[in-house]
């Protein structure tokens, strides 16, 4: 039985497959559409979240199983003072698969140690989110149609976006790829992420402002400025609008460029933004379903052929 | 000059950085052995200026050469027998350390779950590098 926490449990060959089975699923969805019936997936989502609660629900549906769960702490026996190592043993009578978000740090490896079914980490706190990482690759290598050799921008907050550290862990067991950090000084990528990069020859530049990279980049992969993650509301004001790519920023960026962000956004992608052809956002959002049920099915160890191109 | 004296059966910690003697005994649960135990401290050293030495009068066997290791390799372990040396351990930094040492990221799993051992992971055997198993917080030089 195998369990998901980061997004380095799977080996590239692994996540080939699993891309495949993916874009499998996008291209006949009614091949997959009864595929997990009688099976059950369990939500058990410790904090508030909408689009990753409702990506997994979406996804366990349609491949025509059905979905239990709570959406937030109080609502489970967690406000009981029931610890994660007894839910998950209660839960593995009850499901199939278990698909947890906790606020604290380990919780879902903690569950997948004493669990009698597959367990997804579906967010811990600021430690890992690879379903988000997952998407994030499925989403470049659909519409690139690869995952290596390109320039990738990542902008915005680097310093505690979770989202853009396991991408860039990801990222770089693949060959060709240059990294250009774009963020305020207060926003940069923490020392061991650099560290990492430069042991392992990567090539990464540190910039502040994106209009000078702007030509060069494949990839923008833009993210919020996370009002909770400061301490103090002045420099959350000061920050959080120091990024707003617009129209004119677009134009000098290469025609195949893509845009990317893990949503919510806020101001950093105006919504002007939304009709340029580069925009890939909202289609993330949908790989983001796909790649969920294309995990699901391999957890489940349900049997799949994927059709030839 | 102080003199202690010999110990027969049993093992000395020598090399000991000066002023961490106190703490060893401490993390090793020397306490809890109904043993002789002698503590020397600031002794003089050709090497290191200054040193601590242990003396433990018990089994080898009684001795957690993993924490042991988490906490200074550069100990030299003699083992003694009959009141001489027959043997110097080497220690090695071990690939896991359990319950040694409490995980103190206020976030992490370990901070409400009961009953959850903290269980910390050799990253980097180079630089001393140890993450916690559950949040993967960083933790380097482990008692000091």
């Amino acid at each position: 039985m195998r369990h998901l926490m980061s997004p380095l449990d799977f080996t590239t060959t692994e996540l080939d497959r699993l891309f495949d089975l993916a874009n499998d699923i996008e291209a006949n969805p009614q091949k997959y559409a009864r595929i997990c019936s009688g099976k059950i997936m369990a939500t058990c989502f410790y904090e508030p979240s909408t689009r990753t609660r409702l990506s997994f629900e979406s996804a366990m549906v349609r491949l025509g199983g059905t979905v239990v769960g709570f959406s937030d702490a109080s609502s489970s026996s967690a406000s009981k003072g029931e610890s994660v190592s007894d839910t998950i043993r209660v839960i593995s009578c009850y499901a199939d698969i278990c698909a947890m978000r906790h606020p604290k740090e380990g919780a879902p490896m903690v569950a997948a140690e004493k669990s009698g079914i597959p367990v997804i980490n579906a967010g811990d706190g600021g430690h890992q989110h690879p379903t988000q990482t997952l998407t994030d690759l499925l989403t470049i290598r659909s519409m690139k149609g690869r995952l290596k050799d390109f320039t990738i921008g990542l902008c915005g907050d680097l310093k505690f976006g979770r989202t853009v550290h396991s991408l860039i862990h990801a990222l770089i067991r693949y060959p060709g790829i240059h990294f250009l950090f774009i963020s305020p000084e207060e926003l940069r990528v923490p020392d061991y992420i650099t560290e990492l990069l430069k042991s392992q020859n990567i090539p990464y530049e540190e910039v502040i402002k994106l209009e000078d990279v702007m030509p060069r980049i494949d990839m923008l992969y833009m993210t919020r400025v996370q009002k909770e993650r400061f301490f103090n509301e002045e420099d959350y004001v000061r920050l959080k609008d120091f990024y707003i790519l617009d129209a004119d920023k677009m134009k000098p960026a290469k025609e195949d460029m893509l845009v990317l962000h893990p949503l919510p956004r806020v101001n950093e992608i105006s919504v002007e933004v939304d009709k340029d052809p580069r925009a890939a956002y909202f289609k993330q959002a949908q790989y983001g379903v796909y790649v969920r049920m294309a995990l699901i099915l391999t957890l489940l160890e349900m049997e799949t052929e994927v059709s030839p191109c | 000059m102080l003199n202690v004296g010999k110990i027969k059966e049993g093992f000395v910690l020598d090399h000991i950085k000066a002023g961490r003697s106190l703490s060893i005994y401490e993390h090793l649960q020397l306490d809890k052995l109904d043993c002789t135990v002698a503590i020397i401290k600031n002794a003089r050293s050709n090497k290191m200026g200054k040193k601590d030495i242990l003396k433990v009068e018990c089994d080898i066997d009684m001795l957690d050469m993993d924490v042991l290791a988490c906490i200074d390799h550069s100990i030299t372990v003699n083992v003694i027998r009959n009141e001489k040396i027959v043997e110097k351990k080497d220690l090695v930094l071990p690939k896991q350390i359990k319950n040694v040492y409490r995980c103190k990221n206020p976030r992490c799993i370990t901070s409400i779950e009961q009953e959850l051992p903290h269980i910390f992971i050799l990253a980097d055997r180079e630089k001393e590098v140890y993450r916690c198993k559950y949040c993967e917080e960083k933790f380097t030089g482990l008692f000091f």
